[in-house]
């Protein structure tokens, strides 16, 4: 039984400009302890099925569950069971460590002493334990990351949902951010799904990718099997692939470079 | 658990609160500012009903100070929305009314408290009036810093930006202001414009408030005071409830 299953989940925006489709029906399943690289280009939907997925936003079509909670009836339970790091991350500048930690636990409903506990637990896990007593404001982009992971996954949540997860580390804090996400599915069993711009991130992190364009998936597999199937080879490129499949670039990448 | 939750983020923006001295120091001290500089301007005007020129002053005074304060607390959540706070809060199970009475509640207790600072100088300055009185006003104070607040709140989560958050409040608390004789009791006002006042929640607020001040608690404008602000709380926080349960199923 795969933990995420969506059937035709779809997300329509009414404008003044009359209803935009932003999602046009999803039908994708990811298994229990998979990395799932979810790509397209900009505008392809994909932030907005993550807001779906993550019952930040209510679908307008089509059904999806998570951790076999279904989203529409049992949003509470879809929360319980997964946890969400934005792109924005989700700190105040002005507070510390330490207090976002505890805080985030008490969100979750621990008690007080089990948030104290559970917050130095994930310092040490996540190598911010020298840094519990500074304001989020003073830590650099790599903690910062790492602190955003330790919020999402201060319930031990059994789905991780990372959005676009590395965009503005350097290569130093990619790398680490990597092993992170290898590890938590090693060693914790975690379903990763994660968005993002960087192919080699995908090649190198992802058991699988769901490639969408224009709300709609268009290509599924692992790396390989793209490469081979729309690339050509195995050994094309998945930018190649990424061309080929949508017939345009992963969205402009911004100031990193598609390989370091 | 909506209580825990209530008090988890009442906790969350208090030590926000308190951590800004600067601010806090500024909020009590701008209304002093209005008791010092404009107070005295009044003092032998004839501004009509019992009492003196500082029983009709302050309880308008505190009022525009409620009115402008809890308008504004939306800011505050834009700000969040920008840096992901509201959206991270929102993926956990905390309860959703939580999220917004915590923040109001907040904003409640410190504005009393600076309602409190405010009374204390005015008596020093020369306000004399009953306790009974000056505690009604509090409550009066503390039910429009709720309903403001949970609106302000509501649209802010709804808008996007501060650009139009910002114009959007301050078009509709200057109106309110000057059209509810916050400054100056409407009975001074030509009939036109005390018509126009009645439309306005606030005039009956301020009017139910100066009759505390002077110690009438049994009238007419007491009861419609009574009336006009619990409805508009309750009416307040249903639609902030509404809107924090929405924004995101």
């Amino acid at each position: 039984m795969p933990i995420i299953s969506t059937a035709g989940l779809a997300r329509t925006f009414q404008t003044k400009r009359g209803p935009v489709e932003a999602v046009r029906g999803i039908d994708l399943t990811v298994r229990a302890g998979e990395i799932l690289g979810f790509l397209g280009p900009n505008g392809a939907g994909k932030t907005t099925t993550l807001r779906m997925l993550t019952t930040l936003l209510a679908p307008t079509g089509g059904a999806a569950t998570v951790a076999g909670h279904d989203l529409a009836t049992d949003p509470e339970g879809v929360r319980r069971a997964s946890g969400y790091v934005a792109q924005s991350g989700g700190v105040d500048p002005q507070i510390s460590v330490r207090e976002e930690l505890v805080t985030q636990g008490r969100l979750y409903r621990l008690t007080k002493d089990q948030a104290v506990q559970r917050a130095e637990e994930l310092a040490r896990d996540l190598d911010l334990i020298d840094l519990l007593d500074r304001k989020t404001s003073a830590l650099s982009g790599g903690q910062r990351r790492r602190l955003d992971i330790a919020l999402g996954l201060t319930h031990r949540p059994k789905v991780l949902f990372l959005d676009e997860p590395t965009t503005g580390l350097d290569p130093a804090s990619r790398a680490d951010l990597w092993d992170l996400v290898r590890r938590l599915r090693d060693d914790h069993g975690t379903t990763v799904f994660l968005t993002t711009h960087y192919l080699d991130e995908a090649d190198a992190l992802a058991d699988r990718l769901v490639i969408v364009d224009q709300g709609v998936v268009v290509a599924e597999g692992t790396p390989s099997a793209l490469k081979l199937q729309h690339g050509g080879s195995i050994d094309a490129t998945l930018q190649d692939t990424f061309l080929a499949i949508t017939g345009r670039g992963p969205a402009p990448a911004d100031s990193t470079p598609v390989a370091v | 658990m909506l209580l825990q939750d209530t008090a988890l983020i009442f906790g969350r923006y208090m030590r926000q609160t308190l951590r800004s001295k600067f601010a806090m120091l500024f909020g009590v001290l701008m209304p002093l500012l209005y008791l010092l500089f404009f107070g005295p301007l009044l003092t032998d005007l004839p501004l009509g009903g019992g009492g003196s020129s500082w029983q009709v002053l302050v309880p308008g005074l505190l009022l525009q100070l409620g009115l402008f304060g809890a308008a504004f607390a939306g800011f505050m959540i834009i700000v969040e929305k920008g840096h992901g706070v509201v959206e991270r809060m929102r993926v956990t199970p905390v309860s959703r009314l939580a999220l917004l009475l915590g923040r109001v509640l907040r904003d409640t207790a410190v504005f009393v408290f600076q309602a409190v600072l405010l009374v204390l100088a005015a008596v020093v300055m020369g306000l004399r009036a009953p306790l009974a009185g000056i505690l009604i006003g509090f409550a009066f104070v503390a039910l429009l810093t709720v309903s403001l607040a949970s609106l302000s709140y509501a649209l802010a989560m709804r808008l996007s930006s501060a650009h139009t958050f910002g114009p959007t409040i301050n078009a509709l608390t200057m109106p309110s202001m000057l059209l509810s004789g916050l400054m100056l009791p409407m009975s001074l006002a030509p009939g036109w414009l005390d018509a126009l006042s009645h439309v306005m929640p606030f005039r009956y607020l301020v009017d139910a408030m100066r009759d505390a001040y002077v110690g009438s608690y049994a009238t007419s404008s007491m009861l419609y005071g009574v009336l006009v602000a619990v409805g508009l709380t309750g009416i307040a926080v249903t639609v902030g409830t509404r809107v924090f349960r929405e924004a995101g199923a």
